[in-house]
């Protein structure tokens, strides 16, 4: 495990001098103190320093991206209780074995590299054209997308940054809240976004839109303030909510009312179970409006070999009428040199009809892990929202702060889960976990949660 | 207008040297980039007036993109070259354009990879995601290997999808504030990845330039080293050696020289090592050789060419503890955000192959192909050499920088494309200090390398 972070620092702050100056700040802003108190000591590193400033938009950063984070709270946690068998429901890690349809033609692939027929250099930076197709065939069956308005990648959490560097420092995004936290981070990083706000726990110049059951986990967009870039994401991470056709109608339609433009995550479309959307692009308009970001991680289990894509329509337009997709072909042969051939092989493997089946079945696998965690959940007098249409159970902890819900499950129940505040000030008093994990740990994890009340 | 000209005008695939029209109508003619690297062409196709009304959304495009004045290099030589396939559909057209290697992956590596791909469906060997800097191995080989005796430890070093994406996540730790220094010419991603970021101005159509960039002219008359005292003070100096384009490598001196520059100027040096491997001579292999170093220095390097992962994706970058920023932040800490939050950790399929790579089997391998492609080099030497030319590189690097003075490099280019079927980088790509180049690289077959000097021989005799 990377040992970034000194735990004996993190200790030291429990002292009285450093609690006397945190006891007016919330137990929120405790843990984030703490995850960045030895970036603080850091500081006094003694030797020659350069000349050149730090990128002040680093410096907004409040603490550690999400899910290192909690793998160091796990790491601090098996150090105190070396012989504990921890259950990971937390970061959303697939643990199906990869079917062999899938695993064998990237074996082929590999020994092809080795030949002088096989041999394959540098690929087309946007994604080899058979995988281009089929994603656009398979995918976005019936919905008009073209291969070339798909771009294949490495993921989407480095498309997100991706797109963010095309857009620039000068626009504003919209987001719900909670949401995946790669959104603010690199919108953050990219210097749109403003001071962050202990008060509120939101950054300035983000719209920030609650979702939660009193809204039906949708934006109300009638109060929402016009945004250049609106990310959404169904179903969603963390709430599990898939969006209707209904809400995502109203939110193109708000979108061209705006003129803003829509990033729409679909990395787990597969997960759906009933007729909600699993593609923007079935909402007539969507093509003037959105982006779609997905990804083999979660679909295929690739979360390890690296593959996702971004489609970008031909019609999406900026306000001087130049055509996104140039400027994202730009970015892609600039700032990037493809997918690695052997992933994208996989990922060819993937879409074939017995691939799909395969993959289906994995999805199946977590879905019924999702079923059986929630049926735990309830069962201990729990209100839980999600694990109907993504792996992700929503857990209100109602008047609650989520980091002491995580901090307790972790510490009675010996069970990594993530604090839904970690999304977004909307997360708090909610904890997210995770179905991705083995048979035998989902139904020993539900056995655990007895423990909680 | 001639076929290439009409194609040219199109706005993601107007070459550098033809600048893209003032005031655009993208209305009229789209081009939607296709697959430049296969057959098919770049199609342009113009859509109806009526296209005009048309909806828009109210995003502003991000006027750093404006700023670029052309696609990217080589997907505009690689546009050439499908283009001249059209014209010549029975030419042999061989490339030694794009620095892409050509030569099969040796079997101990892909045997790793395979071993690695087969283990993903089965329990055991299943991995989800793995640590976003790479896996600890694969770090401590790299360490061991490049860095043994220079005190670069294992967590200094992150592990990537290659040098290329690195150079974008360096420019977005350091941000829009800060100036570049690149030598001129050099590998494009520096200059257009700092536009793309918002470091610089407007590019100056008289001198062929950025603003507030500061190009460093390295050419024959001064070894290809920059004359530092030249310069205004810059944040960050992106230096390669072995270089591309020229072939350059620096010596102990010079290197010495550019860290005690960057130590007096406060500057931090990114240091481009990809070609290392291709030294003949005691020239340094890493900017780490120089003491002082690690805490001015940052290097970054591939195993595209070592080991031809250039379709397989596999890089890293040295981040050393000791380098800090002016308030006395570890620079390594803001890479490692950027790498946890931007990128999601190099393919574990690469990764395995890469460290296969640094088995003593792995780098003998690497060894071999890298000689191959050394000899293929000397030929083109020889050639150009034996014709008369003034050529440069070539000793430790695949590339050879070629001289035709007085003459523009694109038409150069194309005379040579026009008349032997040959693609070549015109030097102008890698900024107004390769103009009056072309850099042949020597990444072939050695049947077509041959070829392809026959075919010089025969034009330039």
């Amino acid at each position: 495990m990377h040992k970034m972070y000194n735990t004996s620092v993190c200790s030291s702050m429990f002292s009285p001098n450093a609690l006397q100056s945190i006891m007016l700040v919330t137990r929120q802003q405790q843990y984030w103190i703490m995850s960045s108190c030895t970036l603080k000591n850091q500081r006094l590193r003694i030797g020659h320093r350069t000349k050149v400033p730090r990128n002040v938009n680093m410096e907004k950063l409040q603490h550690g991206y999400l899910f290192p984070e909690i793998q160091r709270h796990q790491l601090m946690h098996l150090e105190k209780y070396p012989h504990a068998n921890v259950i990971d429901l937390g970061i959303g890690d697939t643990t199906e074995p990869l079917s062999t349809i899938v695993t064998s033609s990237m074996v082929d692939f590999v020994h092809g590299l080795s030949t002088e027929k096989g041999y394959k250099g540098y690929g087309p930076e946007q994604g080899e054209k058979a995988l281009r197709k089929e994603i656009a065939d398979t995918i976005y069956k019936d919905l008009g997308i073209k291969p070339s308005e798909v771009f294949v990648s490495d993921g989407a959490q480095c498309d997100i940054s991706r797109l963010q560097l095309l857009m620039g420092p000068n626009l504003k995004i919209f987001v719900p809240d909670p949401s995946f936290p790669a959104y603010i981070d690199s919108s953050v990083i990219i210097g749109q976004a403003g001071e962050f706000v202990y008060e509120t726990g939101k950054y300035k110049n983000i719209e920030y839109m609650t979702c939660g059951p009193q809204t039906n986990f949708f934006p109300d967009l009638h109060t929402a303030s016009r945004a250049d870039i609106i990310f959404f994401c169904s179903p969603n991470n963390p709430t599990g909510h898939a969006a209707t056709r209904k809400q995502l109608e109203q939110l193109v339609d708000f979108a061209k009312e705006n003129g803003s433009i829509i990033i729409f995550d679909s990395a787990y479309s597969a997960y759906i179970t009933d007729d909600s959307p699993k593609s923007i692009f079935e909402i007539s308009g969507a093509r003037e409006v959105a982006i779609e970001v997905s990804s083999f991680s979660k679909f295929a289990g690739f979360t390890g070999v690296r593959l996702g894509w971004t489609v970008v329509p031909e019609e999406l337009s900026y306000s001087n009428g130049f055509p996104v997709v140039h400027d994202f072909n730009r970015i892609m042969c600039t700032c990037f040199n493809g997918a690695s051939n052997i992933a994208q092989a996989g990922g060819l493997a993937c879409l074939s009809p017995e691939g799909l089946k395969a993959v289906q079945s994995h999805v199946d696998n977590y879905m019924d892990n999702a079923r059986i965690l929630v049926d735990a959940l309830t069962s201990v007098g729990l209100k839980v929202y999600g694990g109907k249409n993504a792996p992700y159970a929503w857990v209100h902890f109602p008047g609650s702060n989520s980091w002491d819900v995580f901090a307790e499950i972790l510490e009675k129940t010996h069970m990594i889960t993530v604090p839904g505040s970690g999304f977004g000030p909307g997360g708090e008093e909610y904890i997210r976990i995770s179905a991705f994990g083995q048979r035998d740990s989902i139904i020993e994890a539900s056995e655990r949660f007895q423990c909680l009340v | 207008m001639s076929i290439t000209q009409n194609l040219t005008t199109s706005i993601s695939s107007s070459s550098s040297a033809f600048l893209a029209p003032p005031t655009f109508n993208p209305r009229s003619q789209v081009s939607l980039p296709v697959n430049v690297k296969s057959v098919n062409i770049c199609k342009c196709v113009a859509t109806p007036q009526e296209a005009e009304t048309a909806y828009k959304t109210k995003v502003s495009r991000n006027a750093n993109m404006g700023k670029l004045q052309a696609g990217y290099l080589f997907p505009e030589v690689a546009r050439r070259r499908n283009v001249h396939l059209l014209k010549y559909p029975d030419a042999k057209v061989i490339s030694l354009g794009i620095g892409d290697t050509t030569e099969p992956i040796p079997e101990v590596i892909t045997s790793a990879m395979a071993k690695r791909s087969q283990a993903l469906s089965t329990l055991e060997g299943y991995s989800g995601y793995g640590a976003e800097q790479g896996e600890k191995p694969l770090r401590s080989a790299i360490a061991s290997t490049f860095y043994g005796d220079l005190g670069i430890e294992e967590d200094d070093i992150f592990v990537s999808d290659g040098a290329k994406c690195d150079i974008s996540r360096l420019q977005i730790v350091f941000g829009s504030d800060v100036k570049m220094a690149v030598q001129d010419p050099s590998y494009p991603a520096y200059v257009d990845s700092s536009v793309i970021m918002g470091q610089t101005g407007s590019f100056q159509k008289d001198v062929e330039k950025f603003a507030n960039i500061e190009y460093m002219r390295c050419n024959p008359e001064n070894g290809f080293f920059p004359d530092l005292s030249s310069i205004s003070r810059p944040d960050i100096i992106f230096f390669c050696s072995p270089n591309n384009p020229t072939g350059a490598a620096a010596t102990r001196e010079q290197l010495t020289q550019l860290v005690q520059y960057a130590k007096d100027n406060g500057s931090i040096i990114i240091y481009d090592s990809a070609y290392a491997m291709y030294i003949s001579g005691d020239n340094p292999h890493s900017i780490f050789e120089i003491p002082g170093a690690k805490e001015v220095a940052i290097e970054t390097s591939s195993y595209s060419k070592y080991a031809g992962f250039t379709g397989v994706r596999l890089g890293w970058t040295v981040v050393p503890k000791q380098l800090l920023f002016s308030d006395g932040f570890p620079v390594a800490k803001d890479f490692n955000r950027i790498v946890c939050t931007c990128f999601n950790g190099a393919s574990n399929i690469s990764q395995a192959g890469g460290l296969a790579c640094l088995s003593p089997e792995g780098l003998k391998a690497m060894r071999d192909v890298i000689g191959f492609y050394k000899e293929n080099t000397s030929i083109i030497v020889d050639t150009f050499d034996s014709l008369g030319f003034k050529v440069y590189g070539g000793k430790s690097a695949p590339y050879v920088w070629v001289h035709f003075p007085g003459q523009s490099s694109w038409d150069v280019f194309s005379e040579i494309l026009e008349k032997t079927h040959v693609v070549t980088t015109p030097g102008s790509g890698f900024g107004p200090g390769g103009e009056g180049f072309i850099r042949v690289s020597a990444f072939g077959h050695r049947e077509n390398i041959l070829e392809a000097c026959r075919r010089f021989k025969q034009l330039y005799k």
